[in-house]
């Protein structure tokens, strides 16, 4: 199976995998696909569209690294393609909003920041 | 068939200079004293975890450090689900005859052992290490996630989730044994400081230092007669971001199951012990398990529905937001409460008939659930 590159690994893309076998798609990397056991997965990135599903805004964080980054809004998304991630997001973002991922610093990586899909917002925080 | 014969619980708070076992033993020798039962007679020993004193195999270091030789003897992880879960192995142990006292003990000095920061840190871990954790949330941002679509939902709004703290620090103010002391009205929770929007401070339970143990046994060692009557769990994932739809979550599969193992309605409950670990998770566990109608909690916690004169008296020594929160032993105090009610030795704080209990507990981020039904028989 190819493996793509992801934020995760510090590429600035979203992936997820889709199994051959019954069609479902999944976010977290496997071996195998969480929904069947089958082993035939293919990988893809993802158009990083997607909508809000909840929101919360970080005001108090537990390091150093992330201290200085507060307030910062943890956000899931509903990508367009059928599975949900965690990501940052920006802080007028509310539940039912269309967004886009850009990549931005945080804390010593890269991580997925989505913006309202209406109103890009292309600033790096 | 099981009773629990003895509990045990300590102040929770600062416990300066005690280790986690010295919680854990302060508990276990309690809960011991109230069954009536010497060191020799307990035959097995189901503990939690101590984030403060991780230990590959805690029950054991326990049991050595205690002066027991138990035939049966682990920990059990399940997050906040630890202590009920450790309960329903206990049940189950004791009916299939492999066991006639089990003891069930939690401890940590995770106030006063661990820093603040340290403790937060620790638990955000139950996020996923690759897709979640480096995006620096913590357990309040997980359940801020939560609180935002429950309330975008329902309709639920910042001060009806603040009613569950208010309430919870009044049931504490009759607890000698609670961290907190002081009253707090809905306007002081608005006003605390953000941690995870929509979650302030006031809507968060506190880290402390604390112990809780009982004992189950085959058969009554006293005149306390509280059998277990059922229990059941639902795990549905472990992460938020793997979390199924608000109406598919483990609390309504596990009680679903339990009131069908049993036959007891929700209509039949006379008091409730309900996880708490932040306000949006005890006003969504009691609508998810027929406590309330969707969206109503709050307001039958204003209308005195679960206040210790009410027809549902609900965590009557403050709960996780108020008594406090060492880790597995925090949703232990629940049912260590539940049985000096159910027993009619809960002083001040008695309530008329707790003739039949529901507890609920809820580890991880709405991952893990145990409900279980206590009768006085």
């Amino acid at each position: 199976m190819a493996r793509l590159a992801d934020w995760t690994t510090g590429e600035a893309a979203i992936v997820y995998q889709s199994c051959a076998a019954c069609g479902a798609t999944q976010y977290f990397r496997r071996g195998f696909c969480a929904s069947c056991g089958a082993t035939d997965l293919r990988e893809f990135r993802a158009s990083g569209e997607g909508t809000v599903y909840a929101t919360s805004l970080v005001c108090r964080a537990a390091t150093p690294e992330t201290k200085a980054h507060v307030p910062y809004n943890i956000v899931l998304v509903d990508a367009n393609e059928g599975f949900r991630l965690m990501a940052h997001g920006d802080n007028d973002l509310a539940i039912g909003d269309r967004v886009t991922v850009r990549f931005v610093q945080f804390a010593g990586r890269l991580v997925p920041c989505f913006a309202k899909a209406s109103q890009p917002d292309k600033r790096e925080r | 068939m099981s009773y629990i014969t003895g509990v045990g619980l300590t102040s929770y708070g600062k416990h300066e200079g005690s280790s986690s076992l010295d919680l854990m033993s302060q508990a276990a020798a309690l809960a011991l004293a109230d069954a009536g039962l010497a060191r020799g007679e307990i035959d097995g020993i189901l503990c939690g975890y101590s984030t403060v004193s991780p230990h590959i195999m805690l029950a054991t270091v326990f049991a050595e450090h205690f002066g027991i030789q138990p035939s049966y003897a682990h920990a059990v992880q399940v997050g906040g689900a630890t202590g009920l879960a450790m309960t329903m192995l206990a049940h189950t142990l004791v009916e299939a005859g492999m066991a006639r006292h089990v003891l069930v003990v939690a401890g940590e000095n995770r106030l006063t052992g661990q820093s603040r920061d340290a403790s937060i840190q620790a638990l955000a871990q139950v996020g996923h290490p690759d897709y979640e954790v480096p995006l620096g949330p913590t357990i309040p941002a997980y359940y801020g996630l939560v609180a935002s679509r429950y309330m975008h939902e329902y309709g639920v709004t910042p001060e009806d989730l603040a009613e569950f703290a208010v309430l919870m620090r009044r049931h504490a103010l009759k607890h000698p044994g609670a961290q907190f002391h002081e009253p707090i009205t809905v306007a002081d929770v608005m006003a605390s400081k953000p941690v995870a929007l929509p979650l302030k401070l006031l809507d968060c339970c506190p880290v402390s230092d604390g112990g809780a143990a009982f004992v189950v046994s085959r058969e009554p060692t006293n005149a306390a007669r509280v059998r277990i009557r059922g229990c059941a769990q639902a795990h549905t994932h472990q992460h938020v971001t793997a979390a199924p739809a608000l109406n598919k979550l483990g609390a309504e599969i596990a009680i679903a199951k339990l009131k069908a193992a049993t036959g007891i309605a929700i209509s039949d409950v006379r008091y409730a012990a309900v996880y708490d670990s932040f306000t949006i998770t005890l006003a969504m566990l009691l609508e998810d398990l027929g406590l309330a109608a969707r969206g109503e909690a709050a307001s039958r916690v204003r209308s005195g529905y679960f206040s210790p004169d009410g027809e549902m008296p609900l965590n009557t020594h403050g709960g996780l937001l108020s008594y406090g929160h060492c880790g597995v032993g925090g949703a232990m105090a629940h049912l260590v409460e539940t049985h000096l009610q159910m027993t009619g030795r809960a002083g001040d704080r008695q309530v008329r008939d707790a003739s039949l209990a529901l507890l609920h507990g809820d580890g991880g981020v709405l991952s893990s659930h145990v409900s279980m039904f206590l009768e006085r028989v």
